[in-house]
């Protein structure tokens, strides 16, 4: 197991390194740069040349990867060319909002989709396998933003029960704000996993040790518990993970109607003042999430049911 | 996925939001406890009668990680609108926009407009220090530095002679010019012009002598400001304001929700379907910007003025106005400015002629010939006006391809690429968009009108003290520019602000001028 964690971090290592060079090079062949993008009828090409300079965008690329990449290894995600201030408390403000929102859809998916999913795999076909199936299915196949649009109309401004938006409040104050959010993205994520976790469960159900567990007459309660559940739970984790990478990521959509200021806004922000390092320094930080979560669902996966291989 | 959402969010809007359809039945239980939740804000006796206290929310276009604090920074609507509440410009301007005055109470000059003495108001900064002179140079030369190239006013201030300039006395403070300027009180007026206190250096610690006095600031998010008593032009009535930034969706969904009490520059189609039901009232701005085609005059085929002058018969300005403005704003007249100070308002509206425009191109030899029109979805509207102008112009036989760049830089794309273009211009003193954009070494001259003889007139004209003989002469430069100029102006929009009913006294005035967001004349009834 050791060995195996010590193989998974040096290949991190390297796809990170790859990434960054990856979103570097991109990002800078957007047109414009941050100096450019400043040219809004209130500097002059003049003042935009100086400011240019300032920032060091005239210096060669390949430089300021370099020195970009060499802030990393010691820990500095670099400043930003907008606000002047340092990118790791561009990521600190953005993460926070993304983080709750996460861990509140997963609070509440993990347990709806794993119910969901047992509930329709041991009545396969049955009647309330059928309309989970099509309820679920029919929410994942709206699109975010007309449900949050409608959940907006409705609740926010007709009924005035829940806020609109997140502007000029907070979560502390208001944890309710986080209700319309959730449930938008509850639409799709429940679909996805319940399935999975519905297939995974058929499969155990029709599975040799299952069927023979059966003819031994352990009663189905702890037939579902011990026996079917590690094993359906297998492709659900790995579901989980992508959901949890998705989610992390900030999904725009929900981020911009609600006007949270989350991951997704900040990254959109960056990449369209040009702010590369922010840029950067944002999808650093995701990435190494990403990894960290496939690893933890690898791992768990292991630990579940013990003969999966682990992926290397 | 902006405009998915615009036209969703507008659909819904009309289907579950508007009182018309509520009527009807429409959504049955959500309607009617709907109705009642809109009467009890919305509906009822409006005082007119100025009352004190409470919290405003005005929430603008945010601009994330470069909102600043800095008052000599600003360019987004959202800092000047933070700004404005905090600190104030020595002059300012009026609906028309002609200087008024603000921290300086008069002014003078020596006769030649070369020299300028401004008398200073009896004003306090928020630590409790009097308005001097001093502060006056102070913050004349932070704007000035030149080891700070992002001060906005760096440009247009640049014909100050600070090492001229003087403190007469604490109340008076001497302005040399390095050249005769009639219009320079209107310069102090200008974006990023705020005085600041003496020594005055931690943008994140304001200290200005306006309205509201700082609480607290996040970037992309909140600013917070409380009444300061001692404010010169009389106590704010609101005790707190908040300037908060978000998307134009989620303007619109706050000012109706209730989480705002005043949304900036949102858009016709919200204004229609907002004005349908009651939960917001729209105060709009009468033609307040401009939105024209802009032809480039050293370029082919628009070297050749009767191109130009075809182009601008071709408009259908009405038209456009309808579609591409949703019918919120007048018709242009290929100038800028409608309705300001120095505009020639007996010059004859540009009516569309197919036929002399038709003859004028087939004399250019440009019938059936393609010509390439360079836009971007930088501001509201540019891709759907090019993209209709191109049909107008397709009547005249002459093919008009859109081509489409990066919005977010198109501004400084515009001034070289295309023969043709969008432009899209704020309200500003007829002068300083002479300034700006007409002169051969004007950094924004998306028309590229370099002519030599039109520079030295309005040279000379802004040197004339007399303002009926400098207003002439302004008329003149006009007049050539609307005959000849590369400017096609088809359309004047409103601005449009939402307000939730409660708020009295919004004023309906261009942004940029002295009564637009001015949050200490408002109250809540």
């Amino acid at each position: 197991m050791r060995s195996y964690a010590a193989g998974r971090a040096a290949l991190a290592v390297v796809q990170l390194a790859v990434l960054s060079v990856l979103v570097f090079i991109l990002t800078s062949l957007l047109p414009g740069d941050a100096a450019d993008l400043r040219f809004t009828e209130t500097l002059s090409p003049e003042q935009v040349d100086r400011l240019r300079e300032q920032l060091g965008l005239d210096q060669p690329a390949p430089e300021r990867f370099v020195h970009w990449f060499s802030g990393v290894l010691s820990g500095d995600l670099g400043t930003s060319l907008i606000s002047g201030g340092p990118v790791s408390s561009i990521v600190r403000d953005s993460v926070g909002a993304t983080l709750v929102l996460t861990l509140a859809t997963l609070a509440v998916v993990v347990p709806l989709a794993v119910a969901l999913g047992i509930l329709m795999g041991t009545r396969e076909n049955g009647r309330l396998d059928r309309a989970i199936t099509s309820v679920t299915l029919a929410l994942s196949a709206i699109p975010d933003f007309v449900i949050a649009v409608v959940l907006i109309a409705v609740f926010s401004l007709k009924l005035g029960w829940l806020p609109a938006t997140w502007i000029g409040s907070s979560l502390l104050a208001s944890p309710i704000l986080l209700v319309l959010p959730v449930t938008v993205l509850l639409g799709r994520t429940v679909c996805l996993l319940s399935r999975q976790v519905r297939a995974g469960t058929i499969t155990a159900l029709n599975a040799e040790y299952v069927v023979q567990a059966r003819r031994l007459g352990i009663p189905r309660r702890r037939l579902l518990l011990r026996h079917v559940l590690p094993n359906a739970a297998v492709p659900g984790v790995q579901e989980l993970a992508r959901t949890g990478d998705t989610l992390l990521g900030g999904v725009l959509v929900v981020e911009a109607i609600f006007a949270i200021p989350g991951f997704a806004t900040a990254l959109v922000d960056g990449v369209e003042t040009r702010d590369i390092p922010t840029v950067q320094g944002l999808t650093l930080v995701l990435a190494v999430a990403a990894l960290l979560i496939n690893l933890v669902a690898d791992l768990v996966c292991n630990r579940l049911v013990p003969r999966t291989e682990l992926l290397r | 996925m902006r405009a998915e959402l615009t036209i969703v969010f507008t659909i819904v809007r009309m289907v579950c939001v508007s009182d018309a359809l509520n009527r009807r039945g429409f959504l049955g239980l959500a309607g009617a406890l709907g109705v009642a939740a809109l009467s009890g804000c919305g509906g009822g006796s409006a005082s007119s009668q100025p009352t004190a206290g409470g919290r405003l929310r005005a929430v603008y276009a945010g601009g994330g990680a470069k909102e600043v604090l800095d008052p000599h920074v600003q360019s987004l609507f959202v800092d000047i609108a933070r700004h404005k509440a905090m600190y104030e410009k020595l002059v300012e301007l009026g609906p028309d926009l002609k200087p008024v005055a603000r921290l300086a109470e008069k002014w003078e000059h020596d006769g030649k407009a070369l020299t300028w003495r401004f008398t200073l108001r009896d004003a306090t900064f928020h630590d409790g220090a009097k308005l001097t002179a001093e502060d006056v140079l102070y913050s004349l030369a932070r704007i000035a530095d030149p080891a700070v190239p992002d001060r906005v006013a760096q440009s247009s201030l640049a014909t100050l002679d600070l090492r001229r300039s003087k403190a007469v006395d604490p109340r008076t403070v001497e302005l040399v010019l390095a050249a005769p300027n009639a219009e320079f009180p209107a310069l102090l007026a200008g974006i990023g012009t705020q005085i600041v206190r003496d020594g005055f250096n931690d943008p994140t610690k304001p200290n200005g002598t306006g309205a509201f006095k700082f609480v607290s600031f996040d970037a992309g998010r909140s600013m917070v400001a409380s009444r300061y008593d001692g404010y010169w032009d009389g106590a704010a009535r609101i005790e707190e304001l908040h300037v908060l930034s978000a998307d134009a969706e989620a303007r619109a969904n706050a000012v109706q929700g209730g989480q705002a009490e005043y949304a900036n520059d949102m858009t016709a189609t919200f204004a229609r379907t907002a004005e349908a039901g009651k939960s917001v009232r729209i105060v709009a701005a009468k033609a307040s910007t401009m939105q024209a085609f802009v032809m480039k005059v050293d370029q082919a085929p628009f070297d050749n003025p009767d191109v130009r002058l075809a182009f601008k018969l071709l408009a259908d300005r009405q038209r456009l106005v309808d579609v591409v403005l949703a019918g919120r704003g007048t018709v242009g007249n290929d100038l800028f400015g409608k309705g300001f100070q120095y505009y020639p308002e007996d010059l004859p509206q540009r009516e569309r002629d197919v036929d002399e425009a038709k003859a004028l191109l087939k004399k250019a030899g440009l019938v059936n010939k393609e010509i390439e029109i360079f836009t971007a979805d930088a501001s509201a509207g540019f891709v759907e006006a090019a993209t209709l102008f191109a049909e107008q112009v397709a009547e005249a036989g002459v093919k008009l391809k859109v081509t489409t760049g990066s919005p977010q830089t198109y501004a400084k794309d515009l001034l070289t690429k295309g023969a043709i273009g969008n432009h899209r211009s704020g309200a500003m003193p007829i002068p300083q968009y002479v300034v700006d954009r007409l002169l051969s070494k004007s950094p924004f001259n998306v028309t590229h009108w370099r002519k030599p003889a039109f520079d030295a007139a309005f040279a000379a004209a802004q040197v004339q003290t007399d303002e009926a003989a400098r207003s002439a002469k302004y008329g003149e430069l006009q007049r050539t520019l609307h005959d000849d100029g590369g400017i096609l102006a088809w359309g004047l929009p409103d601005y449009l602000v939402a307000v939730s009913p409660k708020v009295q006294g919004v004023q309906a005035v261009p942004p940029n001028t002295v009564d637009f967001g001015r949050f200490d004349k408002v109250w809540l009834a």
